[in-house]
């Protein structure tokens, strides 16, 4: 569906139904460089489910016009903007990577807007290396390599998709190459920038699900339990057979306990 | 961190698509000989269906045997993902019949298997998809056949039956100017000789009954998308971007993005036309993957050497290789395929039928049939077997002569092979005189 959203065209996936401001919504919100198909099985669930569905194409990714926005600061009253312009109240807030830090400081900043967050493969501080920074800052194709390899689990090359007849790698790499110049390296920049993790996180009020994957050197598990302790009540799940890029490595387990999450 | 690094081919070769089996431990790659899969509950079925949960339902639309052979053969290939069929003819319907509706066309090299040709210049016309057929020597060519209601560019990688190569970076940048994807069957190439989708082609297709499978054991066919055509920005497709009543309005581009063409091509494609593949197939032709990096170097190796034997011999007019600087793709074929141009060529024998027809009874080691691409070295003579009924004017118009002879070139002995063709040639002679 396409939206209007400051004057700008913008995009979410609502699998096929029309958004009903009398169902709940979930928003998904999808990592650095990707876009709404990332979250492909699990937003068609809750699509067929009850759910108002709001897979999102944050500003410069996908379908929606650009250019891309330069913090997760922006990125998080951009969501509610969102929200605005469907005439929802409130929403669940599904986030990867850097959606993830999105979806935490949008819960912050907004919290009578935002249900409750699932922050899938979460770190604070998401720290870039300098290498791959640069290789994004020049738009070179090694920093599309360095975000494929190291978003998966390393048995991902040697191991089977759960997705019959597809190459994690490739369709990584696919998406990636799509984006416009500067896309990923704004986006590696915010996750970097982004300061404002554990104060954000003593403010989040509602529900908060960490899902981490162990196998996961983008953003290892361990690199979450700081956020984790700050949100009171806050849920943690590791999933043991996965790397970065859980809705793709293990869908069946993260849709598992997204149906448990948002029940 | 370290810079990182894929896996090389040959590991990918052994093992990608695979883990060892979760319940039995099992290395080698199971048979799953099974129709169906058990569903855990109602709501596990419906969200299976309904494309909500990652699985399989039905062999037919997918079997974890034939995913490995899939996943295995797109990562080879640089590909988003790729569907095993029945056979390589099943790939290039498979392919066509996802992005063509009646009343649209194709621009198709002119140098092609006959199958291929056969399926495209008559069979498809039945049912309202026209081809056009050009000389592929020159991009320009396909760029003058492109109309309003062309959806498609096709050629091999190396044609049929001269071993043109495709000058797949021109070609491509023809179809994609004109908004449309370059498909190429990579049957005599394999990833091993040639990545296409480096060179800039969005599709391709192998024959895996031939070098992938390499042991002339089983047919089949791979189909597999590199994911880097924007079917969205083409506008040309709605098919692909456009809801669709036949899947419960999906529109495949807005659903999956890189991975639309071939979510089409499995949920309807396999479902409807059904040309599967078998998993003991697919079995059989990830044995065969499993050696490509070390058959294919060797199949090369040899074909060098029986191509120089047969270049120097007074009974041979001529030898269509590219590796031969008398090929007019010669240049071409240095930039395209430095590790090799593949191991089938034809050569022209002097002496007309009888010789032909002498040449090949008096072959030992070469066996006389109607494949390629096995690991035994193969022959045929077109003018006394696929084209007999041909005049030597018709065999002429379609790239062949009396004396024509195909060889796929095996794994044996390359001396045996030259001294097998020298015995033949002989015998040749004397029908000839």
């Amino acid at each position: 569906m396409n939206l209007d959203v400051d004057g700008k065209e913008a995009f979410a996936y609502t699998a096929a139904h029309a958004i009903d401001a009398a169902r709940p919504t979930v928003a998904f919100l999808h990592g650095a460089g990707l876009d709404h198909s990332w979250f492909g099985l699990q937003s068609r669930y809750f699509g067929y489910h009850g759910r108002n569905v709001l897979a999102l194409d944050l500003p410069g990714h996908g379908r929606s016009a650009g250019p891309p926005l330069g913090s997760v600061e922006a990125m998080a009253d951009w969501v509610v903007r969102v929200l605005d312009s469907q005439g929802l109240d409130k929403a669940a807030l599904v986030g990867h990577s850097m959606g993830s830090l999105v979806a935490l400081e949008c819960a912050a900043r907004h919290p009578e807007r935002v249900e409750r967050i699932a922050l899938i493969g979460v770190a604070y501080p998401m720290k870039v290396s300098d290498a791959f920074l640069e290789a994004a800052r020049e738009n070179r194709h090694d920093a599309f390599d360095m975000s494929t390899i190291w978003g998966h689990a390393a048995q991902v090359p040697l191991g089977g998709n759960p997705n019959p007849g597809m190459w994690m790698y490739g369709d990584t790499l696919a998406r990636l190459e799509r984006l416009a110049p500067g896309v990923l390296y704004s986006d590696l920049k915010a996750c970097n920038d982004y300061a404002a993790g554990l104060e954000s996180a003593a403010r989040v009020k509602c529900p908060a699900l960490f899902l981490l994957g162990r196998r996961d050197v983008m953003t290892p598990p361990r690199a979450a339990a700081g956020l984790a302790q700050a949100i009171a009540g806050s849920r943690t799940l590791q999933i043991g057979s996965s790397g970065h890029s859980l809705m793709a490595e293990a869908p069946d387990a993260v849709l598992d306990a997204l149906i448990e999450f948002l029940a | 961190m370290a810079t990182p690094k894929y896996p090389g081919f040959d590991t990918l070769a052994l093992h990608a698509g695979q883990s060892p089996d979760a319940t039995t431990g099992s290395r080698a790659v199971p048979i799953y000989a099974t129709t169906s899969y058990v569903f855990r509950d109602t709501e596990h079925a419906a969200s299976l269906f309904n494309m909500e949960r990652a699985g399989h339902v039905y062999s037919r639309i997918s079997n974890p045997t034939v995913a490995v052979l899939e996943e295995r053969v797109a990562a080879l290939e640089g590909g988003v993902g790729a569907i095993a069929t029945a056979s390589g003819q099943a790939a290039l319907h498979l392919a066509v019949a996802t992005l063509l509706d009646a009343g649209q066309h194709v621009v198709a090299s002119n140098s092609l298997y006959g199958g291929s040709h056969n399926l495209l210049g008559y069979t498809l016309r039945r049912f309202g998809i026209e081809t056009t057929f050009v000389s592929p020597r020159d991009p320009r060519n396909f760029e003058r056949a492109i109309r309003d209601n062309t959806r498609l560019v096709f050629g091999e990688t190396l044609g049929n039956p001269g071993l043109d190569v495709l000058d797949i970076p021109a070609v491509a940048k023809v179809a994609h100017a004109a908004g449309l994807p370059l498909l190429v069957d990579s049957t005599f190439t394999t990833p091993w000789l040639m990545k296409p989708f480096e060179l800039g082609a969005d599709l391709l297709y192998h024959s895996a009954t031939k070098f992938l499978g390499g042991h002339g054991v089983a047919i089949g066919g791979v189909l597999v998308d590199s994911g880097r055509f924007d079917w969205e920005k083409s506008g040309k497709f709605p098919q692909l971007t456009a809801p669709y009543d036949g899947f419960h309005g999906m529109d495949f581009e807005e659903e999956s993005g890189t991975r639309a063409f071939l979510l089409r091509a499995r949920r309807e494609g396999l479902r409807d036309f059904g040309a599967c593949m078998a998993p003991m197939t697919a079995f059989h032709i990830l044995q065969g993957i499993e050696t490509l990096h070390l058959r294919m170097p060797r199949h090369v190796d040899n074909a060098r050497k029986v191509a120089a034997f047969l270049d120097a011999h007074p009974m041979v007019d001529s030898v269509g290789y590219p590796e031969l600087p008398s090929h007019p793709d010669h240049e071409l074929a240095k930039r395209l395929l430095p590790r090799g141009a593949g191991a089938v060529f034809s050569f022209n024998m002097k002496g007309g039928r009888p010789a032909g027809r002498a040449f090949i009874e008096a072959l030992r080691v070469f066996s006389h049939l109607a494949n390629v691409g096995d690991a035994k070295s193969l022959v045929i003579h077109p003018a006394t077997t696929t084209h007999y009924r041909m005049s030597d004017e018709d065999l002429q118009k379609a790239g062949i002569t009396a004396g024509t002879v195909r060889l796929s070139i095996g794994l044996e002995d390359a001396q045996d092979l030259i001294d097998d063709l020298g015995r033949a040639l002989a015998a040749a002679r004397k029908a000839a005189q």
